[in-house]
């Protein structure tokens, strides 16, 4: 049979794409037991709460200037937005109910958990990646301190934690920026703008669920970086790579989770 | 940085975001106005509800003054039985009118209360037994068309019946017959 070169590219392709799919799949299975594995090994992260609380303060509190003003800014064009086509119906006093709405269900949480993975969980997968090249996660089993329970489990409640209260900050700057636009800029009426905010906004149906949204978007992120800070090759080339990666698989898992969740929670 | 400033800072953060949540649902949402207080119940029975849902609000004159808590078939009357929580506050006469009304043109439903002049008051329990259903758009559409219909038939008759075209004048000393 001859072989044309054609065919050979074409099944050199194939080959790649599966061989590509295999280790995408394998490193699923690696991230899934490095999850487990952090669970068991929470005792100390609670134990030692010094642990985590250090890790809440450098992956929440140092992220709070870029959600804030972001939310800030967010809220406002929402209210900019909003107003412009809902004036064309008459209906601008609903501009409350459209901000407050569109930050609690969807942009809080997603909004919140990109700007989270790019600023902390880039953050983490740097140190952890870099932990791993200069040979100071070896050492620390050499010593028999268990490398997951030292750095890995605090930095995952970390980002557990500190997700959902990034993400209760995030709307409720958004809804001030909001508020500053609509009523003094605009002149939407100040009564009119809470009053149908509060007869619209339940707390069940959108708050809880923007909370419960926070807190699974926090634990894919912070899993997400965690494990691509573990598995880097340790060179400084790869430990870059990683903090690429993590960017780009927690943006996309966050965006895939975030429709999986909104379809269970609308029609549940 | 030491431990204490890293604690302090912390401290602040989670107590700013504990603050946004309780804020958010608080003046964002309708968490204050969700619970009323002490309530007692009362059933009232609808031949239609239309889209009238549990925890939709009871209104008497405009004011919110219960929920509806579970809305039930009777099987041997072929009615709904609709179950509502009225605030204790509020006391009604027996012969209370329970409405159910559309807010807005198209909006949710609600059940409006109006009072009637009966000096016994409802109890927890009770039944109110004036009761007026929800307006189905279809139905008021059909009622309109079959008006409309039996309108034009009764022309036709009389036309029919009296020679004339529709719509004519007809003069005391009644119609030349060319």
């Amino acid at each position: 049979m001859i072989r044309s070169n054609l065919v050979v590219s074409v099944i050199r392709t194939l080959r790649g794409i599966g061989k590509r799919m295999i280790e995408r799949i394998w490193r699923l299975g690696a991230g899934a037991r490095l999850f487990f594995l952090t669970i068991t090994y929470s005792g100390e992260s609670f134990r030692r709460f010094h642990l985590t609380i250090r890790e809440i303060y450098f992956t929440g509190v140092m992220s709070l200037l870029i959600i804030v003003v972001s939310a800030f800014f967010v809220g406002m064009v929402l209210a900019l937005q909003g107003y412009y086509t809902l004036q064309k119906y008459g209906s601008s006093e609903a501009i409350g109910v459209l901000v407050a709405l569109a930050l609690l269900r969807e942009l809080g949480p997603v909004v919140t958990a990109l700007l989270f993975a790019g600023r902390a969980g880039t953050a983490i997968t740097a140190e952890i990646g870099l932990m791993k090249a200069t040979e100071q996660l070896s050492a620390m089993e050499m010593m028999a301190v268990s490398p997951i329970a030292r750095v890995v489990a605090p930095r995952f409640w970390a980002g557990v934690i500190s997700m959902p209260i990034l993400a209760a900050l995030f709307s409720m700057v958004g809804i001030l920026g909001g508020y500053l636009v609509a009523v003094p800029v605009i002149g939407v009426d100040d009564g009119a703008f809470w009053s149908q905010m509060q007869a619209n906004v339940d707390v069940r149906m959108d708050i809880i669920n923007g909370v419960i949204k926070s807190v699974v978007f926090g634990i894919a992120c912070t899993m997400i970086a965690l494990f691509e800070g573990f598995d880097a090759p340790p060179t400084a080339e790869g430990v870059s790579r990683a903090t690429t990666r993590t960017v780009v698989t927690s943006s996309l898992v966050v965006l895939g989770l975030d429709f999986v969740l909104t379809s269970f929670m609308l029609t549940v | 940085m030491d431990r204490t400033t890293i604690d302090l800072w912390v401290g602040i953060f989670v107590a700013l975001g504990v603050a946004a949540l309780l804020g958010l649902a608080m003046k964002v949402g309708n968490l204050t106005t969700g619970k009323i207080g002490a309530t007692y119940s009362v059933s009232a029975a609808f031949e239609n509800i239309g889209s009238l849902k549990p925890r939709a609000p009871v209104k008497s004159a405009g004011v919110v003054v219960g929920r509806v808590n579970n809305i039930a078939f009777d099987g041997k009357t072929f009615e709904a039985i609709v179950t509502i929580d009225i605030d204790q506050r509020y006391a009604f006469p027996k012969d209370t009118f329970a409405n159910i009304y559309t807010a807005g043109l198209l909006g949710e439903q609600y059940v409006g209360l109006e009072a009637g002049g009966d000096e016994v008051e409802l109890k927890n329990g009770d039944k109110i037994t004036q009761t007026q259903d929800a307006v189905v758009l279809e139905k008021m559409i059909s009622q309109f068309l079959y008006n409309k219909a039996s309108e034009t038939n009764d022309d036709a008759s009389k036309s029919e019946s009296t020679g004339k075209p529709v719509g004519e004048k007809s003069t005391e000393l009644g119609a030349a017959p060319f």
